[in-house]
């Protein structure tokens, strides 16, 4: 089902990988600390060597991440974030930016706002695509309707224990890029990605994938270099989230700027 | 003929369903091919009726309440003593067929979610039996309100986790469940405690607790000749209500009645009437009613029980409310507090504030249904746990009589509300 030119998002990390590399992935939630600076943080990903951007939609049971991410989320549902200030976040960054934008979002939320309108709102607001940590295929149809009429990038996950039929599915469905999950776990900064994700990614080479990314855990240069080893995109969330709140907007350009020399041969 | 009872998931109608991380579904599957082997195995249904007939206490008995159906119109009532199983609620019956299933799957370590701590001390226990490391979340709120269970699982050789995320109630105790979950699926069984969460929990937590209505079945046949004309039960996530509506599911002279906890009262913000108020959307891995806002963020739930202050439902609740099978109806924290008294004082049974929600609906159901009715209550726990709440809340606690006009503040005597006339 991927098309190279149907995805902007695909189109990037195939750029990337045929560079030599592979992409850098950078999530970051919509309005943490607050609205603007969310912005402000996004354009500077972009700016400093970040490939594609994954901008978290923030959700009250976020069950994949872990508290770094989940700190963040809560935060900007504290200071007041509604699902319409995830497009005009979406569409800030779109206008300034060239780099494909995609969001992060829990099921539940989509489901309320009306997947038919979250898809078109998205399409407006220059977004490439969804990445659904707790929606897998099977439970997907109105995703995939919305996202086969629109064009969206739909962007699934696949873990260290789906079976070959279930990664088979992933891939077959994914489009832009399938997630693979580094680790049984969820978000946040590890040691050690675990070598697990270069058995997944290998495995879902073997189901025909193209373009597969590994998330979860990764939080340094070396570590990004070590995935672009085996996989087309490193994708790093807690690390930014972490520098954007201690350091702003200037600490995150500098976290993504040393991540992005992991992307350099 | 299709029965009611035969639905086995994944969906009930439109609910149900698996919306979870992809890294939970081997687990799901590796459980449900597990449990639908055990669900044929007559060695697995032996081992868990002589578990539940030497150690959980059944059959539990039922006690015809006289005293106490004078306040409901003079209609029969019949409860269903759950309360008198081991642990102190019905909980014990579901968390020994699935530690058992985890036992069969190799696991070393249960993992559980809890509200009232019932499920909690429940788990614990069952970890304690069969010699396994047991880990339970519980909200931070209700650490506090529940901490004499906080007390009796970790005497039980339990480690308590005090959930600080979120709204720090049973809802954020399941995300922190999941997440453990997924990072060590390899070795941990996720007990879940509830009719709630994604396929198969849904299905067999019930198929666990569908015994209490079975047993009642042939009770109230024996007793009174015929069944029942309405069977009652509270309401949070769903497992006692569906336990004892199961085997009544496919008479349809039979009504059955799930009372939710409408806190302060269903038409404020301070409840946790999921089907009464909310809409259907997906919480915890299953499409179904939940309350929440526009965006489909969570709104928190309240209760006095915390047994009930959950926002989502099981699913094939949702289900059986919208094909009319079942009725769901508000009781607030007040009207749950007078029927908890009035049971103590007119029967010498002190209730569990949960159950003292299916007691409260049924003194108005008996007003309706009249002196000819028999309605059966599941009683599905015990007050001891609560004793601290309904102290404060009835002003009858010594100690804090005793510190308050130590500190010249003493408690108003006609701040108790829900006073009994």
């Amino acid at each position: 089902m991927s098309t190279v030119t149907g995805s902007s998002v695909e189109r990037a990390i195939a750029a990337r990988t045929a560079a030599g590399s592979g992409a850098l992935i950078g999530y970051l939630p919509a309005g943490f600390p607050d609205i603007d600076t969310s912005i402000e943080a996004a354009v500077a990903l972009a700016e400093n060597g970040v490939d594609v951007i994954e901008l978290g939609l923030p959700y009250s049971d976020p069950v994949m991440d872990g508290p770094i991410i989940q700190h963040a989320t809560q935060q900007s549902l504290a200071g007041g974030f509604k699902l319409r200030h995830g497009f005009e976040v979406m569409a800030a960054i779109t206008s300034r930016v060239e780099v494909p934008v995609v969001f992060m979002s829990y099921w539940n939320p989509v489901v309320q706002y009306g997947t038919e309108r979250f898809a078109d709102d998205m399409v407006t607001a220059g977004g490439a695509g969804m990445i659904t940590p707790d929606l897998i295929v099977d439970e997907a149809a109105a995703w995939l309707a919305a996202s086969e009429r629109t064009g969206l990038d739909r962007i699934f996950l696949s873990a260290p224990s789906s079976t070959e039929d279930r990664l088979r599915s992933a891939v077959e469905h994914s489009r832009g890029f399938v997630y693979a999950v580094s680790t049984m776990g969820i978000t946040g900064a590890r040691q050690d990605v675990d070598i697990a994700a270069k058995a997944l990614v290998a495995r879902l080479r073997a189901v025909g994938s193209t373009s597969a990314c590994v998330g979860l855990g990764i939080s340094s240069a070396d570590q990004v270099r070590e995935v672009l080893g085996y996989a087309d995109g490193a994708i790093v969330g807690s690390a930014l989230v972490s520098a954007l709140r201690d350091g702003g907007v200037r600490g995150v350009a500098s976290t993504a700027a040393s991540l992005a020399a992991g992307t350099r041969l | 003929m299709t029965l009611l009872r035969n639905e086995v998931g994944p969906y009930f109608g439109e609910y149900g369903g698996r919306f979870v991380p992809e890294s939970i579904i081997q687990a799901l599957d590796e459980l449900d091919a597990a449990y639908q082997t055990a669900k044929a195995d007559p060695e697995f249904q032996r081992e868990l009726a002589e578990l539940h007939k030497t150690y959980t206490g059944r059959p539990s008995i039922i006690t015809e309440v006289t005293r106490f159906a004078e306040h409901a119109g003079g209609a029969r009532i019949l409860l269903k003593r759950e309360d008198l199983n081991h642990t102190g609620s019905h909980k014990i019956n579901n968390v020994l067929g699935q530690a058992l299933l985890a036992r069969g799957l190799g696991k070393t370590r249960l993992i559980a979610e809890t509200g009232a701590g019932q499920h909690g001390v429940a788990t614990a226990t069952a970890a304690a039996l069969f010699g396994m490391e047991c880990l339970v979340y519980m909200g931070e709120v209700d650490t506090e309100r529940q901490a004499l269970n906080v007390a009796r699982m970790r005497l039980l050789g339990a480690t308590v986790v005090p959930v600080t995320a979120g709204s720090r109630t049973l809802k954020d105790a399941i995300n922190e469940a999941y997440r453990d979950w997924v990072a060590n699926v390899d070795s941990t069984h996720y007990l879940l405690g509830t009719v709630a969460g994604p396929h198969p929990f849904p299905a067999m937590v019930r198929d666990f607790h569908k015994v209490i209505g079975e047993e009642a079945r042939e009770q109230v046949l024996a007793l009174t000749g015929s069944l029942p004309d309405a069977v009652t039960a509270c309401v949070g996530g769903g497992s006692n209500a569906m336990g004892i509506f199961h085997a009544f599911l496919d008479d349809p002279g039979v009504a059955l009645i799930g009372y939710e906890a409408a806190g302060e009262g269903a038409n404020t913000l301070k409840h946790a009437a999921t089907i009464t108020k909310g809409r259907p959307g997906v919480l915890h891995g299953a499409r179904t009613y939940m309350l929440q806002d526009d965006d489909g963020q969570t709104v928190d739930s309240h209760s006095i029980s915390a047994g009930l202050d959950y926002p989502g439902v099981g699913p094939e609740h949702a289900w059986l409310s919208d094909i009319g099978r079942a009725t769901y109806l508000p009781v607030t924290d007040d009207e749950a507090m007078s029927a908890l008294r009035l049971l103590a004082r007119t029967e010498g049974i002190i209730p569990a504030i949960e159950s003292a929600h299916a007691l409260a609906g049924t003194l108005e159901l008996g007003k309706t249904l009249g002196p000819d009715a028999v309605i059966l209550v599941n009683l599905s726990g015990r007050g001891d746990k609560d004793m601290e709440t309904a102290g404060k809340y009835f002003d009858i606690l010594d100690t804090e009589q005793l510190a308050a006009e130590a500190v010249g503040d003493v408690p108003d005597e006609s701040g108790a509300s829900g006073d009994l006339a």
